[in-house]
């Protein structure tokens, strides 16, 4: 079209548009090449805006925490020196440093948890339950508020004498429990609070892929005489189990990087400390930038290694329920 | 094959990219900041970093620069008062836009001064002069100048105190704790605050040293002592007097849901007794403690708990320095503002502080301690360079929060393992990164 249009332009040679009568006489060659190019270049023109985001936000920082770690750089002098894989070397002949991650586990164990809560939920609201979408919308409701505001929110919820405190009163627990204070309730407390934030994300995952599976199956099944839990057996989970695998690997990756939820409620303090704030601590504590990013690296090149053997393990196959 | 060449243009531009980031910047270099010599002839604007937002908020800083105005009339000063002042500027310090004349963040080594600031002068001869100049000295020039300083101790409620039965200041620790007990058993005060979770005032505990033995080299014998931690040293006298406070019940019941604000009202109402802080907490709690209902008077101040031959001492250290950006583009102007503010403005009086001026009067808030004899004590800080080189090696931050909190932990049973084996422990990576670090 543009073609017959250009053609049938260059047979009169009488302007029709205003910004060809600008053109010198070599700009029909000019246009014929742009109207080649357009096309291709269309998709990449509006692609222009957020390629340039994710470059500069996500890729320039990526590279340059590679760089850095390869330096010793202490984070604001104007000179570093590279000094190869030493930051790495320093690292694995650390073992403390990776112990850390036992406390990752607690967090794990919570997402499972969380899991299983979500898909219970996902599953009961999408049949026809009363005021379902009222109770859609007090689910999600959390993963909406700001990390940070919820950190602050549970510090005073977990308080002596907070909120928690006069609830399990109120059902006549009279032992006090210091919520955060005590080694062996504080991480149960901020994986709990965790699982508060999250769950609503995995539950709209679910929820959208359980709706995803077409109704006339459910009425077959019925006719059929399954009851809730076969349907739930035999039509819903193998019908969300991509989104299924996709939870857990994300579960898994964002256990291994907890960092908002204990950073502002105890600041790491009282083995609550995982491996994202050992890296802070590392990087703005003790400003050793260059061994902080190779903690980084280090833990990226972790999660990539697990969601890997995730995967060759728990392969996704296409869903035929058909 | 379309994705190929684009693929090679995006590598490309992030090369680029990154090369134009990290490609860092070369300080000024030798430039120094000469205090000008006529008045009139200053001209400019300049920013002037602070930490202290609430006193730009309420237009307590407007209205020293409207003072300074008198005397530079060309000079415009702006104020950017920086909440997370210590995270915020050691970033901007990797750039060149960091206001004209600046407190230096404490986390950037003193040998690294040169590379970022303007000199000020000779230390020789501003020795002579003010108080504090070796904290920012490097190789015989002065870089930085302190903002005021602050002389160590505890704020306690004298009523508190006083309703517990006591009426001297404790002279050992072991006395100290009793009287600290005593409070617990005869009033419904918390006898000890810890501030655990803000986690920046319980790193004030560090500034105690010095006081233990009253020896001026106190901070510049940790750069070659491999155990500092060793029995009747400072930093086991003064830790352990934290360890035995928390371990006999004489603090907060969770410490690890402290708040630094409202703690300000619990000792201003005398819900709590003691805090170890410094003079500059003097004059807030007693803002405190007025705005409660209290008196501003039943604010007291005092000393660590140890005399040494007969007498108390406390540390007088600098707080902040302020320092004149070597990328500023007008450095007579930025120096006629921090002498002015140093010497004429009457910052230090207003804030209860020390003055950095050696002519300058004591504030009123260490007036017990003059009446009292306590003997004001300045630390040299020749070797604070490699004390923090060793500092950071050994990863134990002896001004960082975690440190401390893991003291308290120790004492509360919330951490496994003795106050000895983490003594043992702190000196083993001490006496390595000395062998590393340490020169």
């Amino acid at each position: 079209m543009i073609d017959e249009r250009s053609a049938a332009w260059a047979a009169d040679r009488r302007p029709r548009y205003g910004p060809a009568r600008l053109t010198d006489p070599t700009g029909n060659r000019r246009r014929r090449w742009t109207a080649l190019l357009m096309p291709r270049l269309t998709p990449w023109l509006f692609l222009a805006v957020p390629l340039a985001f994710l470059i500069t936000f996500t890729f320039v920082p990526v590279v340059n925490l590679i760089y850095y770690s390869f330096t010793n750089w202490d984070g604001f002098s104007p000179d570093k020196q590279w000094i190869g894989t030493k930051n790495y070397t320093e690292l694995f002949e650390r073992p403390e440093l990776f112990h850390v991650f036992y406390v990752s586990l607690y967090y794990m164990a919570a997402s499972l948890v969380q899991m299983a809560l979500a898909l219970y939920f996902a599953t009961i609201l999408s049949f026809n339950t009363r005021f379902r979408n009222l109770f859609k919308g007090i689910l999600f409701f959390p993963y909406l508020i700001n990390g940070v505001a919820i950190g602050f929110v549970f510090l005073y919820f977990f308080q002596p004498d907070g909120v928690l405190d006069h609830v399990v009163r109120a059902f006549g627990s009279h032992s006090r429990h210091l919520w955060l204070g005590d080694p062996n309730l504080a991480n149960w407390s901020l994986a709990s609070v965790s699982v508060w934030r999250y769950m609503g994300l995995n539950f709209v995952l679910f929820l959208g892929a359980i709706q995803s599976i077409p109704g006339e199956l459910y009425e077959a099944a019925e006719l059929d005489g399954a009851n809730r839990w076969h349907q739930f057996r035999h039509l819903i989970a193998p019908g969300i189990r991509p989104i299924l695998g996709l939870s857990l690997i994300l579960a898994i990756s964002g256990s291994l990087a907890v960092f908002e939820i204990p950073f502002i409620m105890t600041g790491g303090a009282g083995d609550t400390k995982t491996f994202v704030i050992q890296t802070i601590k590392l990087a703005f504590n003790f400003n050793k930038v260059g061994l902080a990013s190779a903690s980084a690296v280090v833990l990226l090149v972790l999660i990539l290694i697990i969601t890997w053997i995730q995967r060759a393990l728990l392969p996704s196959d296409k869903v035929d329920l058909v | 094959m379309n994705t190929k060449r684009w693929a090679g243009t995006l590598a490309a531009g992030l090369v680029l990219a990154t090369a134009g980031c990290s490609g860092g910047h070369s300080a000024a270099g030798a430039a120094g900041a000469p205090a000008p010599a006529d008045p009139a002839k200053v001209s400019g604007d300049i920013t002037v970093l602070t930490n202290r937002t609430d006193l730009v908020n309420d237009g307590t800083m407007a209205k020293y620069a409207a003072e300074f105005a008198k005397t530079y009339p060309d000079v415009h000063v702006k104020f950017e008062g920086i909440t997370d002042y210590e995270g915020e500027v050691k970033i901007r310090m990797s750039s060149s836009d960091y206001g004209d004349v600046l407190l230096i963040p404490t986390a950037l080594g003193q040998g690294d001064y040169p590379k970022f600031f303007a000199d000020l002068g000779a230390a020789s001869t501003l020795d002579a002069k003010y108080r504090f100049v070796s904290k920012g000295t490097v190789n015989g020039e002065v870089y930085g100048l302190a903002q005021n300083g602050n002389a160590t101790g505890f704020v306690y409620n004298k009523k508190v105190w006083a309703q517990a039965g006591i009426t001297a200041w404790p002279k050992t620790p072991e006395e100290f704790l009793r009287d600290l007990q005593a409070i617990k058993t005869k009033t419904q005060a918390t006898p000890y605050y810890t501030n655990y979770h803000d986690g920046w005032p319980i790193t004030k505990w560090q500034d105690a040293l010095g006081s233990v033995s009253c020896d001026q080299a106190a901070q510049d014998d940790l750069a070659a002592n491999p155990s500092p931690w060793a029995a009747g040293g400072e930093l086991n006298t003064i830790d352990t007097l934290l360890y035995d406070t928390v371990k006999q019940g004489l603090t907060e019941a969770d410490p690890t849901t402290t708040n630094w604000e409202n703690s300000k009202t619990l000792l201003g109402t005398g819900k709590v007794g003691t805090m170890w802080l410094g003079s500059w907490a003097v004059s807030q709690m007693q803002a405190a403690a007025t705005k409660a209902g209290g008196q501003a008077s039943d604010i007291g101040f005092m000393p660590f708990p140890v005399q040494a031959g007969g007498k108390f001492c406390s540390i007088d250290g600098p707080d902040y320095l302020q320092a004149v950006s070597s990328h500023s583009a007008h450095k007579e102007a930025a120096r006629a503002w921090l002498d002015w503010f140093t010497d004429k403005s009457t910052y230090a009086q207003d804030q209860g502080d020390v003055p950095t001026l050696k002519a300058a009067p004591l504030p009123d808030s260490l007036k017990p301690y003059a009446d009292n004899g306590v003997q004001l004590l300045e630390l040299s800080q020749t070797k604070t360079a490699t004390v923090n080189a060793i500092d950071n090696a050994a990863e134990i931050g002896l001004n960082k929060p975690d440190y401390r909190q893991h003291i308290v932990d120790l004492a509360r049973g919330a951490a496994s393992g003795s106050l000895e084996s983490d003594f043992a422990d702190l000196n083993k990576k001490w006496s390595e990164a000395v062998k590393t670090a340490g020169s």
